[in-house]
């Protein structure tokens, strides 16, 4: 099964880092790419502009209507993902529970839409 | 067109087989039928359709001689069909055929056992906590959904729908079919072991085995709880329940006098009780307190061993008793603690500081219409000289309770103190 690894977290965590501890931020995260990959369970990741970059729309009475900011104005943000190819739920999170995300914010895991009813991967 | 005595014969005997095999392997044949695809629903349904088969089936043709393998491979066809139908894919056909054969190659009756996976499945912290205790009893039991219901004080309608919520997200999110690793698994045991429990005091409930439904639950949870010290031996918590439980079960018999009479545990007589039950259970406990790790159901399996003692020995240990009360609702305070407790707290310290103990819960919403607490209160009531509110607490006791035995029991405590009034 597929699923979607989100990972909220404080933006202004980040601004407030010093540089050597973004180093270490961005190594953190690198490694744990790396382990996906050679687990052969990584499908998709990216990290995501901050928030004071989102815009939202929507259309209303049939016209879009425009928003600068993101959907929901809570303290942690969404601030990238991983797609991951996994046997069920239990390794899906044990995955999130190694990702960095884990420490300095929080993941949220979402199996993927796929059919009506999904079948397990192979185990 | 009436049916001969012996078409009718048949029907019965097939109806009984039904029911038996029903009670005994529900949660064995589901674990089977949704281990694959998570979806236990789907499982319930070709389950019910295979029981329905057998009933039209096993009166015309006879009992097969393996009924489980026989409702099996009906309900797991039925399964394979209802996938196609759905158009769900080939994939989940297929692993309902793999399945198949798997079974197929086995002895008859040798069915694997999975209910184990299938209880930590539905104990799986992804889902709500509150939901966990009932998921069990219905999928590994085979509980209604109104019978859950009443026993978690909720609606059915309610309870039917979280079931159904529950249920999705295993098949949805991928919620696997498996028994924990060892480092997860005592913290996910301690769901498995309140569901247990939930099942055995529904079972308890039914002294006489009158109600089919719960017939065999007290029996099934039994076995459930000496699976799960088989395969925990060194977890003290499934020591304590199975030791809880079969000190429970030791005097089931001894509830009831020879006139189907409630008998309450003071005027039991011990000698009627199981000893080797009683044995085992002190040899758990004993095993389990070895571990230095107490917790709640040791708490309450030392509680019910206390009582053997008292009653045994006609020595009173209330004030031992009160202590484990305490210990009790340091760890795990709820209501119904509370009122045993103050039970034992009237044999120690007299009835009205057990009135006044219980005086912080007389607004508790989850009481109102608790039975054991209106009994409790109209004992305490009548025995601290307060008649006329103890009238009203009796009336209370009589109203809620659903078992006539100790309804009658209730009822002729009542007249004896209104007549002692008069």
């Amino acid at each position: 099964m597929q699923y979607l690894l989100m990972i909220y977290s404080e933006e202004n965590g980040w601004n407030q880092l010093t540089d050597s501890e973004r180093q270490q931020g961005v190594a953190a995260y690198q490694a744990y790419t790396e382990s996906l990959k050679k687990a052969e369970v990584l499908v998709g990741a990216n990290r995501l502009q901050q928030t004071n970059t989102a815009t939202t729309v929507r259309l209303v009475d049939g016209k879009p209507q425009v928003l600068d900011g993101p959907y929901s104005d809570s303290k942690e943000q969404l601030a990238g993902y991983y797609l991951i190819d996994a046997p069920n739920l239990d390794a899906a999170i044990a995955w999130a529970a190694r990702c960095p995300g884990a420490a300095h914010g929080l993941m949220e895991v979402r199996p993927v839409w796929t059919a009506p009813y999904d079948a397990p991967s192979a185990a | 067109m009436s049916p001969s005595g012996g078409e009718r014969g048949a029907e019965v005997a097939a109806h009984s087989v039904a029911e038996a095999v029903a009670r005994r392997s529900y949660g064995k044949l589901v674990a089977l039928l949704a281990m694959r695809t998570r979806d236990v629903a789907a499982a319930e349904d070709a389950l019910a359709d295979a029981f329905a088969a057998a009933l039209a089936d096993w009166p015309e043709r006879g009992c097969p001689a393996n009924p489980e393998a026989w409702l099996m491979t009906v309900a797991r066809r039925r399964a394979i069909d209802g996938a196609r139908h759905r158009y769900v894919g080939d994939e989940v056909a297929n692993q309902l055929t793999i399945l198949a054969d798997e079974i197929d190659e086995r002895e008859a009756g040798a069915l694997p056992d999975r209910r184990l996976a299938l209880l930590f499945a539905c104990t799986h912290p992804a889902l709500d906590a509150g939901i966990r205790t009932p998921l069990m009893l219905q999928v590994v039991l085979g509980l209604e959904a109104k019978t859950i219901a009443s026993a978690f004080l909720m609606s059915p309608a309610a309870m039917t729908k979280r079931l159904v919520r529950a249920k999705t997200k295993i098949r949805e999110a991928g919620i696997p079919f498996s028994v924990p690793e060892r480092e997860e698994l005592p913290g996910r045991l301690a769901a498995v072991l309140e569901a247990v429990y939930a099942a055995y005091a529904e079972g308890w409930t039914d002294p006489v085995g009158g109600d089919t439904v719960r017939r065999d639950l007290a029996g099934e949870a039994l076995f459930l709880a000496q699976l799960l010290v088989e395969l925990l031996p060194g977890e003290p918590e499934t020591l304590g329940l199975l030791a809880l439980m079969l000190y429970a079960q030791a005097r089931r018999d001894a509830r009831r006098d020879a006139a189907g009479d409630y008998v309450p545990l003071s005027a039991q007589d011990p000698q009627t009780w199981n000893t080797p039950m009683i044995d085992t259970a002190n040899a758990l406990l004993r095993r389990a307190s070895a571990c230095n790790a107490i917790g709640r159901f040791q708490l309450e399996a030392a509680l019910q061993s206390a009582h053997v003692y008292r009653c045994r020995t006609h020595r009173p240990n209330w004030d031992e008793i009160v202590q484990l009360y305490d210990a009790l609702l340091a760890i795990a305070a709820s209501p119904v603690v509370a009122v045993n407790r103050a039970l034992a707290l009237a044999e120690r310290d007299g009835p009205q500081v057990a009135l006044d103990a219980l005086e912080p819960y007389a607004d508790d919403p989850r009481l109102v219409d608790y039975q054991p607490y209106w009994a409790a209160r109209a004992d305490l009531l009548a025995r601290a000289g307060a008649t006329v509110e103890a009238l009203g607490a009796y009336d209370l006791a009589i109203g809620l309770e659903r078992d006539p035995a100790v309804r009658r029991f209730l009822q002729r405590k009542r007249i004896d103190l209104s007549s002692a009034k008069s």
